[in-house]
């Protein structure tokens, strides 16, 4: 009976635009704080790259004094025949080069001499006259690498005395800066400015190479089980289980496993690449797993029933048709996983990966350092030095992780097939 | 001969049987009728005869290498001149591994004279060992492999038989997965169990103090030593699950919610990468940027306020933590947003909701289990997270709620007690297991409450 007349909604009206308005305002609020949210990340990964950039740009570099070692008047006494055969190294090594440029150094710059060249500025004297055994009868100029606070000094750091005597040696001309090859050849070391980071990255190669020649065929033949043959029933699940659950266990727990198993039970070596490779390939198995898992999964049935039809077995069909097909797609996991791994520092200090390794290693048994757990070693250091050196370790590591990324996107853009 | 030579000439003796019986098997395949035609490709009677001679070979080969050193060991105690070995056993072992060393030419000389007299009769006994493993190794390389050879026949089954293999190496290699967590768990209760012994895990779990050093100094293990993990789980919450939450939830969700509804495809192609970029830098590198730069620039934030504020701070940690933690949940947040069926925004669109109002009423909350989930995964990691705290967090065992204090986290403890002298028996190694354990137990919880949230949800909607 009293039927509700109710009047349509004016849309023109005062209120109405208002409340339109107002419900836009809210939305391009809400969209802004969506893009605020993702510029702080950005952002972030911005200043990130930027403070390891500015930082490790100068670990890349050094400074270099013109020191001139007198040979003929020095105390080193080196017999220029033994310099021509095998023993060339040996004698040299025996020799007091060290000391020799210890005192030119002296001789030329004050007492302070000795503390503005680097430490392993006598290894360079000693790489040239092995190259030329001339040397020895004249006078020779060198440019060596100064210390780390020589090198500080050179930017307003450091003690005066030693802003002094850069300043002095600068209007000389006695100063050049250049590319320091030896931080890409040499091996760790107490001084920042004789530190070079080829023991690390070699440490971390011999460590990937065990840990990509288990947790790879492990992990692919493990894939292959569970996702084409494994029958539906507790024991298959257990196992999805505890890969699943090992994928999100953290790292350092995968460390103790190792301690206790590897090197309490086994008493493999301590700090070999060998028990590091052990120790990260059962953490990049799970993932080797699971990336081989879903490319398997993607890969069509029909391609399974045509190949059984024409009379293949189940294990014929797997490994002749539906591997190859899925290798794309496991290597790209396979190598997000090995850059993860590679990038891993908590499970390797467990395993004694922490101590000062001055040489690199020359197996996957001998005591070694990796990139990572380098970096960290030169972040605890209390020299000034080691700070630049840390963010130059840090950009090596950064861009073999982005080449190993892009490779893995490569890979996936070539030869991923869509079915 | 070294193992590496014995091991290649295992390979290649594999690789002639191969040849031989494939060729063998070749010379079958020309049969007149169907039932005469072999049940296998030649190939697979090669693999056949080679898997025999290989596989029973290389087992024993394993074997040997382990056993060797042992054997070699007991037959130098038999010998005469076992007589003059130290009666203390543990002298005993250093003068026996020296001279086993040496006669290993591992170091030039010995520290112990006896070494120098033992290391001959060690040697002699090495390379009597030696050979006779070889020669064993490759009689049984030859034995398997004639014998496979002899009964390579038209009918023999040779293809199921090498592939029952496969599947057993295939079985073998995902039970690793299992072998492996029932490792973590024995290697981590053996230690815990033998701390709770010496600790009451009352007091463990909920004693006040922790003070692992302080035992050591006064060298009164387990009696004056504080290990009440109170304030290390605490510090653990706080940094992981409070403060580093705080700032990659928010941030995590409404940069997914920018990327899967608001984005232009080409900045999606942009920040989709930036922020991947952003999940693959390595842990150290966080923990060294939020050492270096985040933790100096808090502490003047803390003193400008009148706060107490130390150069190693939970707010540091955590909020490096947090940023790396962003795109993990951004992207479990895309996933399950992408899981909300199409419809239900297509509704919510069509009645007239704005795409603010249609994310905010609909999506979000009929996401949210699976937002819940990945928030959970995102806590697992967080705690789980070591380097960040070690680098920026410290040590230092304080309750407080002060995010400008220093506070520790379990994992941080765990390598500060085991980083430095190694014994397997002291208490603050034992410790470190213990806290391991419950870091486990927790995490595992965490994942597996979550992952089923997760699975449960998107059953759900399908």
């Amino acid at each position: 009976m009293n039927k509700v007349e109710r009047a349509p909604t004016e849309w023109t009206s005062e209120a109405m635009t208002r409340r339109v308005r107002r419900r836009y305002a809210s939305e391009r609020r809400f969209k802004a704080l969506g893009f605020a949210a993702i510029s702080i990340s950005v952002i972030f990964l911005l200043f990130l790259l930027w403070t390891m950039a500015s930082n490790g740009i100068g670990g890349f570099m050094e400074t270099r004094l013109k020191v001139s070692v007198d040979f003929p008047h020095s105390n080193l006494l080196i017999d220029p025949a033994l310099l021509k055969g095998a023993q060339a190294q040996q004698t040299l090594a025996s020799a007091d080069v060290e000391g020799t440029v210890s005192a030119a150094a002296q001789a030329q710059f004050g007492p302070q001499g000795p503390d503005m060249i680097s430490e392993a500025a006598w290894l360079r004297v000693s790489d040239a006259i092995a190259a030329d055994p001339s040397l020895l009868n004249r006078k020779a100029d060198f440019w060596l690498p100064a210390s780390s606070p020589f090198d500080l000094a050179g930017r307003g750091e450091g003690s005066p005395e030693m802003v002094h005597a850069y300043r002095a040696l600068k209007q000389a001309g006695g100063v050049s800066k250049g590319f320091n090859w030896h931080f890409l050849t040499g091996a760790d070391a107490t001084d920042p400015s004789a530190v070079g980071i080829w023991g690390a990255f070699k440490g971390s190669l011999l460590t990937m190479l065990v840990t990509l020649a288990m947790a790879f065929p492990m992990g692919v033949l493990a894939a292959v089980y569970l996702e084409e043959y494994a029958p539906r029933n507790r024991w298959t699940t257990m196992i999805e289980v505890s890969i699943n659950n090992l994928a999100a266990v953290p790292s350092i727990i995968f460390g103790l496993l190792g301690l206790e198993i590897f090197l309490g039970v086994m008493h493999l070596p301590r700090s070999a690449p060998l028990v590091g490779g052990m120790t990260l390939a059962l953490m990049t198995m799970p993932v080797i797993v699971i990336a081989g898992r879903n490319a398997l999964k993607a890969v069509p049935p029909s391609v399974r029933d045509a190949a059984l039809g024409v009379g293949a077995s189940r294990v014929q069909v797997v490994f002749h048709h539906v591997l190859p097909l899925a290798l794309p797609g496991i290597l790209t996991g396979t190598i997000i996983g090995m850059a993860r791994a590679l990038g891993e520092t908590a499970p390797l200090l467990m395993i004694g990966m922490r101590a000062f390794i001055a040489n690199p290693p020359s197996g996957i048994n001998d005591p070694a350092s990796v990139l990572p757990v380098q970096i960290f070693l030169w972040s605890d250091e209390v020299s000034r030095g080691f700070i630049e050196k840390t963010s130059a370790a840090i950009i090596v590591l950064l861009v073999f992780l982005m080449a190993m990324n892009g490779l893995a996107i490569y890979l996936r853009n070539k030869f991923e097939r869509r079915w | 001969m070294s193992p590496l030579l014995l091991l290649g000439l295992v390979l290649c003796l594999g690789l002639v049987a191969w040849l031989s019986a494939r060729a063998r098997a070749l010379a079958f395949a020309a049969g007149p009728t169907m039932a005469s035609r072999p049940h296998s490709v030649p190939g697979y009677h090669g693999w056949y005869v080679a898997l025999w001679a290989i596989v029973p070979a290389l087992i024993f080969f394993s074997i040997w290498q382990l056993i060797e050193p042992t054997l070699v060991t007991n037959a130098v105690l038999h010998g005469p001149i076992s007589a003059q070995l130290p009666a203390d056993a543990m002298e005993r072992a250093s003068v026996l591994e020296e001279a086993r060393a040496l006669s290993a030419h591992e170091i030039e000389g010995a520290f112990n004279p006896l070494s120098n007299t033992l290391a001959p009769a060690f040697e002699a006994a090495g390379h009597r060992y030696a050979l006779f493993g070889t020669a064993l190794t490759l009689l049984l390389c030859f034995a398997g492999g004639a014998f496979a050879f002899v009964r390579l026949r038209p009918n023999l089954r040779a293809r199921t038989k090498v592939e029952r293999l496969v599947m057993f190496i295939l079985l073998i290699a995902s039970l690793m997965a299992i072998l492996t967590t029932v490792g973590i768990v024995f290697s981590l209760l053996f230690d815990a169990i033998r701390f709770f012994r010496l600790i009451s895990p009352f007091d463990f779990l909920f004693g006040l103090e922790w003070s692992p050093q302080v035992a050591i100094r006064a060298d009164q293990v387990g009696s004056s030593g504080a290990f009440g993990a109170v304030p290390v789980f605490w510090g653990t919450i706080f940094i992981g699950a409070i403060i580093a939450m705080i700032v990659a939830v928010p941030l995590g969700l409404m940069s997914a919610i920018y990327l899967t509804q608001y984005a232009h495809p080409q900045a999606r192609a942009w920040l989709k990468p930036s922020l991947e970029i952003l999940a693959g830098v390595p842990t150290v590198v966080y923990g060294y940027f939020a050492a270096l730069t985040v933790a100096p620039a808090v502490r003047s934030l803390g003193l400008t306020l009148h706060v107490p504020a130390s150069s190693e701070s939970a707010l540091a940690a955590g909020l490096v933590m947090g940023i790396m933690i962003i795109p993990f949940v951004s992207s479990m947040a895309d996933d399950s947003l992408a899981a909300v069926p199409q419809a239900m925004r297509d509704g919510s669109l069509a009645v007239g909701a704005t795409t603010s109002e249609t994310i905010r009423k609909v999506l979000v909350p009929a996401a949210l289990p699976g937002i819940i989930g990945g928030v959970m995964l995102a806590i697992s990691r967080a705690i789980g997270e070591t380097m960040i705290v070690v680098m920026a967090a410290g040590l230092a065992a304080n309750l407080t709620a002060n995010p400008f204090a220093s506070v520790t986290t379990v994992t941080a403890q765990i390598v500060g007690l085991l980083t430095g002298e190694q014994e397997f028996d002291n208490v603050k190694t034992l410790a470190a297991f213990a806290l391991g354990l419950v870091l486990f137990v927790i995490t595992f919880l965490l994942n597996v409450i979550a992952l089923n949230v997760v699975r449960k949800y998107r059953e759900a909607y399908e």
